[in-house]
């Protein structure tokens, strides 16, 4: 490493300045943010891990957001396991890569969750499962979690995070998103709260079921937003979409998103709108 | 066994039947009706209310035009979020006079357009899914050509669905599907295959309620779609409206 060879002085000006900063610098010391380019220093990411000028927010593992959203929690369904409906070639070693990277059973923690002091039902989707994707099992999953909230009488928290469907598991995939849409409405129709919060990346399937479905929708800071894929449609309409078409501050203007929330402030925006956004009278 | 990427071909076949036909022969009279009443009409979804055998139902189909024209404005069938939205206006207003839903699908999908994203394509395709699977009618689907995506889920989540012999039915086109996972739309006939997306392999796997027979000419088609849906109308009719949703709900939940 010739970063050590050297007077140990670099800045982040410098390694943006210097055309051979890929040999000066040890991977992983820089990051860039994918919304606004900014470059700096990894050491700046705390916990919460927002790019130091736009808040952008990183993607986190579930894990990671369980970290700093709660006092307490318990994971529930954690033994179910994928299904292989199509018998799809080389999937159980993609689901083997998802299981390792993320700790999780399935592309979705589900389970029980303290809040800023606030009980409630909580799913935290995962990206970096096969992109969050929505299987059959992340279906099931939160599917089941949404039953014993109903049951229970708790409201419901759901952090959406996707790539949309689940390829591999082809039409058994898609009929996820009438699964957990009709235990949504059977949830609301109990009169209990359901909260979504979307982050980056929010996509298909997911945006065309229960990620459109909150009482109140919140999003995260330039997360994007979308239901078809920026290059199919670029190649349907033969244009280029804007750069910001499929943010979620975009789709705000549009109406579809209560508020933009930074990470800092999610823990409280939720618990406040936990205690005050739903039924009063227990 | 039949070669699923066949299955594909005679699902687009540009002779086969058409909505246009469909609400002309299965309805002795049919009524447009047009808007989803926030601000739009998407000519892709076509909606009202027609007599089937001798009882007002509500109607709606997919709509891909004939003239060039016309199907640029209904980009070939696919709709946007106004047509969902339409769709699903049509369905609360028939439940409120317990007026049964017949809808008849054949889109590649949902419309991927830079002003259908900004209007919200999937929060109408979540409106769908929502309003019809609330609905206190019963509410039977059809496909008689292509069935893609969540842009046909959106109308196939009542109480049944039914294919035609001659259509398809999957989370993705087999070329899209080809090209996503192998990079290579070329391997389209097999993913096609693998997609299981035949109405011979989704009865299998209980997606869907049967298959309709395409013997004789189209007319004949007709006759022995009229009689499938009078048959399961029938069925479906004599239910209590709860039992007819916990019916619906079970129907997805057992996936």
């Amino acid at each position: 490493m010739r970063l050590f060879e050297k007077r140990n002085t670099i800045s982040e000006r410098h390694v943006k300045a210097n055309k051979r900063a890929e040999d000066l610098v040890p991977s992983g010391l820089m990051q860039r943010c994918p919304n606004c380019g900014l470059e700096f220093f990894s050491s700046r990411l705390d916990k919460y891990k927002t790019c130091p000028d736009c808040d952008y927010g990183f993607r986190l593992t579930a894990k990671e957001r369980l970290a700093w959203l709660c006092e307490e929690s318990e994971e529930w369904f954690k033994d179910i396991q994928p299904s292989d409906p199509l018998h799809f070639p080389n999937y159980e070693a993609k689901v083997a890569a998802g299981k390792k990277k993320t700790g999780l059973n399935e592309a979705v923690w589900t389970g029980l969750a303290k809040i800023g002091g606030q009980e409630t039902a909580l799913a935290i989707m995962d990206p970096f499962f096969i992109m969050g994707s929505l299987g059959q099992m992340t279906g099931e999953k939160l599917t089941r979690l949404i039953e014993a909230a109903t049951e229970k009488r708790l409201p419901i928290v759901v952090f959406t995070a996707s790539g949309g469907a689940r390829m591999q598991e082809g039409i058994y995939s898609l009929m996820q998103m009438a699964k957990v849409v009709n235990a949504v409405n059977r949830h609301k129709a109990a009169g209990l709260l359901y909260l979504v919060v979307l982050t980056d990346p929010t996509t298909g399937g997911v945006t065309a079921s229960f990620a459109s479905e909150g009482d109140i929708t919140l999003a995260e800071a330039h997360a994007m937003v979308a239901f078809a894929g920026r290059r199919v449609i670029e190649q349907t309409i033969h244009e280029q979409l804007p750069k910001d078409a499929q943010r979620a501050e975009t789709v705000l203007k549009h109406g579809f998103i209560d508020r933009i929330v930074l990470r800092q402030e999610e823990k409280g925006t939720l618990a406040w709108l936990l205690k005050y956004g739903g039924m009063q009278d227990d | 066994m039949t070669d699923a990427m066949e299955t594909v071909r005679a699902a687009r076949a540009s002779d086969k039947l058409s909505a246009h036909y469909l609400r002309a022969h299965l309805f002795s009279d049919f009524v447009e009706l047009h808007g989803d009443r926030q601000g739009a009409d998407d000519p892709a979804i076509v909606g009202g209310i027609g007599l089937f055998a001798g009882q007002p139902v509500t109607v709606i189909t997919t709509s891909r035009g004939h003239k060039l024209e016309e199907r640029l404005a209904k980009h070939f069938g696919q709709p946007e979020p106004a047509g969902y939205r339409k769709a699903a206006r049509l369905v609360k207003d028939a439940a409120r006079f317990k007026r049964p839903v017949l809808l008849f699908i054949d889109t590649a999908g949902a419309f991927p357009g830079k002003e259908a994203e900004y209007a919200g394509q999937g929060q109408a395709i979540a409106q769908c899914l929502t309003d019809i699977g609330q609905a206190q009618t019963p509410i039977i689907s059809v496909i008689f050509g292509e069935g893609g995506s969540g842009g046909a889920l959106a109308l196939a989540c009542g109480d049944e669905l039914w294919m035609m012999e001659n259509s398809m039915y999957s989370v993705l086109s087999p070329e899209g599907f080809a090209s996503i996972l192998w990079k290579d739309a070329s391997r389209a006939a097999e993913a096609a295959e693998l997609l299981g997306l035949t109405p011979e392999s989704l009865l299998k796997g209980q997606v869907i309620e049967g298959v309709i027979k395409q013997e004789g000419s189209k007319s004949a088609q007709c006759r022995e779609i009229a009689r499938v849906l009078e048959e399961e109308l029938a069925k479906l009719q004599k239910l209590p409206v709860s039992s007819l949703l916990n019916r619906r709900y079970e129907r997805f939940r057992k996936f």
